[in-house]
């Protein structure tokens, strides 16, 4: 039985099967409404979510399985100091799949190593969200109808946005693909993201805090949030959490067929008025992500249809 | 300087010039109840300068410790008087329980008696990772 910890877990050519699958669960939903009869999926939410943790068992319950879990760590054991380990240990004895978020990064693997059944990361800290990654993957293949040769720029807080980190490294496995990264000095991408998947690929990248300069030459801008969880300080978090805002005024320099992604919630870095613009894609990403997230429940629980 | 032949134990040769001590104390050389004998600043004709150690009993060695501090390093085996085997090391591909992460958002932090893991990332500039939160190890003795 495989987990999901890291997206670079699953090969181009898995990836691409889930596309498929979930291309498939859009087409035909009743095919798949009881895939999963009599299968519990276990959310394991340690530090507050509304949609992934929503997505996830919006997609089990689609599937036909049922949901378990609890969505504040204060509501679980570990607030009287259970380890991660011994928290999976006892999921693993009611569920079949666990769905697990963590503020300290490591946390889905330390399960995933300690039970037999699935662990899928829902988020550790500011190091992986792969499921996001996959969301964000349907999005471009069914916005731009490909995922390679296309520019991409990510904007805001690349240091701490762990969909960036997952983002770039499942983008860089194929041809033609090209980053622009686009934060302030402070809230650049961590060095290993630079040294070990885009140099040591040869990916075509380049580093910025100009915005609008960036705009025009890219196919897909994938604006994040400065996360105010991820600071030890709130002085750095207000000085820098308005870095960049996205307005309608902006999108004018924008190329006609670039589409904008979120992965949400956003604060105030994309203007309200965009929501209009047929190019905006962050709500259409939310659904993209429960579709992805019922085809990873079926490959990893080995469903077969 | 004369330092007598040994008829079992090992020789930690090509030691990095200056890393004995720590060698020396990281392998708990100091608790042997045999003879050890640290020579600072050889001559060598491949390094310029070397360490060597030799202890007079064969030990247990940990290879994964002795190659992640200082990979140039060759363990000589000696027995009765003659040279028994020699390691080249290499860096360990994985490590465990030597380096502590000092990323206080990874789980190795917090997580009741969780192992330190580090892998090797780029075994070229020597970096390794901790497999929780992919952070840079602490830089090791010989990078």
């Amino acid at each position: 039985m495989r987990d999901l910890i890291d997206i670079m877990e699953l090969s181009a050519e898995e990836i691409d099967g889930l596309i498929k699958t979930a291309l498939d669960i859009i087409a035909n939903p009743g095919k798949y409404a009881e895939s999963c009869k009599r299968k519990k999926l276990a959310t394991l939410f340690f530090e507050p979510s509304t949609r992934t943790r929503l997505s996830f068992e919006a997609a089990m319950l689609e599937l036909g399985g049922s949901v378990i879990g609890f969505s504040d760590a204060a509501c679980s054991s570990a607030s009287k100091g259970e380890s991660v380990a011994d928290t999976a240990r006892v999921i693993e004895c009611y569920a079949d799949i666990i769905a697990m978020r963590h503020p300290k990064e490591g946390a889905p693997l330390v399960a995933a190593r300690n039970v037999d059944i699935p662990v899928i990361n829902a988020g550790d800290g500011g190091h992986n969200h792969p499921t996001q990654t996959l969301a964000d993957l349907l999005t471009i293949y069914r916005e731009k109808g490909r995922v390679d040769n296309l520019t991409i720029g990510l904007c805001g807080d690349l240091k701490f946005g762990r969909t960036v980190h997952s983002l770039i490294s499942a983008m860089s496995r194929y041809t033609g693909v090209k980053f622009v990264l686009i934060s302030p000095e402070e809230l650049r991408v961590p060095r290993y993201i630079v040294t070990d998947v885009l140099e040591a690929r040869g990916i075509e990248y380049e580093e910025t805090s100009d915005l609008d300069a960036a705009l025009p030459k890219l196919d897909v801008l994938y604006m994040t949030r400065v996360q105010k969880e991820r600071f030890f300080n709130e002085q750095d978090y207000l000085r820098l959490k308005d870095s960049y805002i996205l307005t309608a005024e902006k999108m004018k320099t924008a190329p006609e067929k670039m589409i904008v992604m979120h992965p949400l919630p956003r604060v105030n870095e994309i203007s309200v008025a965009v929501d209009e613009d047929p190019r905006a894609c962050y709500f259409k990403q939310v659904r993209n992500g429960k579709y992805m997230r019922m085809a990873l429940i079926l490959k990893l629980l080995e469903v077969k249809i | 300087m004369i330092i007598g032949q040994i008829k079992d134990g090992i020789v930690l040769d090509h030691i990095t010039a200056g890393k004995s001590i720590e060698i020396y104390e990281i392998l708990g050389l100091g608790k042997l109840d045999c003879t050890v004998a640290m020579i600072q600043n050889a001559d060598s004709a491949k390094m310029g300068k070397k360490d060597i150690i030799k202890v007079g009993k064969v030990i247990d060695l940990d290879f994964t410790v002795l190659g992640y501090i200082d990979p140039g390093i060759t363990v000589n085996v000696i027995r009765d008087g003659k040279l028994f085997k020699r390691e080249h090391l290499t860096l360990p591909e994985k490590v465990t329980g030597i380096i502590r992460c000092r990323n206080p958002r990874c789980v190795s932090s917090c997580e009741q008696e969780l192992v330190q893991e580090f892998r090797l990332t780029d075994p070229e500039k020597k970096i390794y990772r901790c497999v929780y939160c992919d952070s840079e190890a602490p830089s090791i003795i010989n990078k």
